[in-house]
């Protein structure tokens, strides 16, 4: 936990469903709060840069570059072109997944068996993999930039033999984190269960979506400023667009 | 870590090429055909692709891979799955005993921001696969994601750190892959000098194709 960048007027409070996927862009300045409503929530999200959508959260270098495999309060995401799309400037989680992806069609009727809209109307069992596809499809984007995603509200480790360790309590009812964009950022993003979660039931968990304006936006970089790698990534970030 | 030897013989190979140092290749294998990659010199990071020919759209998953294997590390064993789920490669053999899907690929931006901005203008394998990719005309920037890369060593800890070490590979380690459909490999043979991936020393690699 940190202090927080912005007033505690929001500028706009959005729930988003279990199961359910949207997309925005969130622009330059402002900071958006994802809040776990009920506990035990996950969201997986892919962000971009709205203005050259082929420019795409890279993990694999948002990882090396903070040398971490976990994601928390003081770090970057980084885009593929060496700029900062988002960083975290508050996290009451204290972990957040860059392992576990999303699950598709097959892998969702293999974890909890049949689920349809025919017979379950809006509460059918949606997979990431076609939620995903369906919101980045509206921005006019397709299968190829499905790329790795970020599981907020979730920990996977990764013990001694290298197998990996999905933790069921990281996240109750009220945690939140925060992502600060330094640039417009287009977020797409789903509340599913996280893949590597063990329950077998299908029960999608909302989150509530609040936007902020930062209010110190200088005092915000500074506070991610937790390494050179990230001084030099805001570097690359201001020099986008002059 | 367990080493799986192959019985297959370099001169029964039907495709042998030799990737010098820093340079891309780009290639297609059939369903059926089985793909080695050799560390001919040792510790050379070899950063790797692989897509579905019949649809170029459809690429390597290296979460829906590590997720469906339950561990974090590319061995014997290992089903390569694609985007959509479909196996598109298992590893058969592998002298090396790990490989590393995290760390991704080097590029001119990422090394300003690990490195310095000075290193801005130093050769990187996404500029070679980009250049691969557009002489190719199947593939473009958007259908370079995550890769693999056969001989590097990123280790993950339980607390969540993650670092690069010196390779485990040496002169003559190989890795071997079986092609579960027709696939497209877009390989560059890691020119980066910043860190230990390649023994701070990039060396050629060679790949040998057998039906």
């Amino acid at each position: 936990m940190t202090a927080l960048f912005h007033s505690a007027l929001s500028l706009h409070d959005e729930p988003l469903p279990g199961g359910a996927h949207t997309s925005l862009i969130l622009r330059k300045g402002h900071i958006l709060r994802l809040t776990d409503i009920d506990g035990g929530a996950n969201v997986s999200m892919m962000m971009l840069n709205p203005h050259e959508k082929s420019e795409r959260l890279n993990l694999p270098d948002t990882l090396k570059g903070q040398h971490t495999a976990r994601l928390t309060t003081g770090h970057c995401f980084y885009s593929d072109m060496g700029r900062v799309l988002a960083a975290i400037v508050a996290d009451s989680c204290g972990w957040h997944d860059p392992f576990g992806g999303v699950l598709n069609a097959a892998e969702t009727l293999e974890k909890y068996g049949a689920g349809r809209y025919q017979e379950l109307r809006n509460g059918f069992y949606r997979n990431g993999v076609d939620n995903l596809l369906v919101e980045m499809g509206k921005w006019d984007l397709g299968l190829e930039d499905l790329l790795m995603v970020v599981n907020f509200f979730s920990k996977v480790t990764v013990d001694e033999e290298s197998r990996f360790r999905f933790s069921a309590d990281n996240s109750r009812a009220g945690d939140f984190v925060e992502l600060y964009a330094p640039m417009d950022v287009l977020m797409v993003l789903t509340a599913l269960p996280h893949p590597q979660d063990p329950a077998t039931e299908y029960l999608p968990r909302p989150v509530q979506l609040s936007w902020y304006q930062a209010d110190r936006t200088e005092a915000v970089t500074d506070a991610m400023l937790t390494r050179d790698e990230n001084q030099r990534a805001f570097h690359n970030t201001q020099l986008f667009a002059l | 870590m367990t080493f799986i030897i192959s019985d297959r013989r370099p001169e029964d190979a039907f495709y042998r090429h030799v990737i010098p140092a820093g340079e891309p290749w780009l290639f297609d294998v059939k369903q059926g055909q089985t793909l080695r990659l050799l560390d001919l010199e040792g510790n050379q990071a070899i950063d790797t692709l692989f897509y579905n020919a019949d649809n170029p759209r459809e690429r390597y998953d290296p979460q829906r891979t590590l997720r469906r294997q339950g561990k974090v590390y590319l061995t014997t064993g290992s089903v390569l799955y694609s985007s959509l789920g479909n196996p598109l490669l298992t590893i058969v053999a592998d002298t090396c005993g790990r490989h590393d899907t995290l760390g991704g690929a080097c590029s001119q931006e990422s090394n300003t921001v690990r490195y310095a901005q000075n290193k801005r203008y130093m050769h990187s394998c996404r500029d070679n696969f980009l250049c691969a990719c557009l002489h190719d005309g199947r593939l473009h920037k958007r259908d370079i994601g995550a890769n693999i890369n056969f001989f590097m060593n990123v280790p993950v800890t339980p607390e969540g750190g993650l670092t690069f070490e010196d390779g485990v590979s040496a002169p003559g380690k190989y890795v071997e892959l079986l092609a579960e459909c027709h696939v497209m490999v877009l390989i560059s043979n890691c020119p980066q000098l910043n860190n230990p991936c390649n023994g701070w020393n990039p060396t050629p690699a060679e790949v040998l194709i057998w039906n």
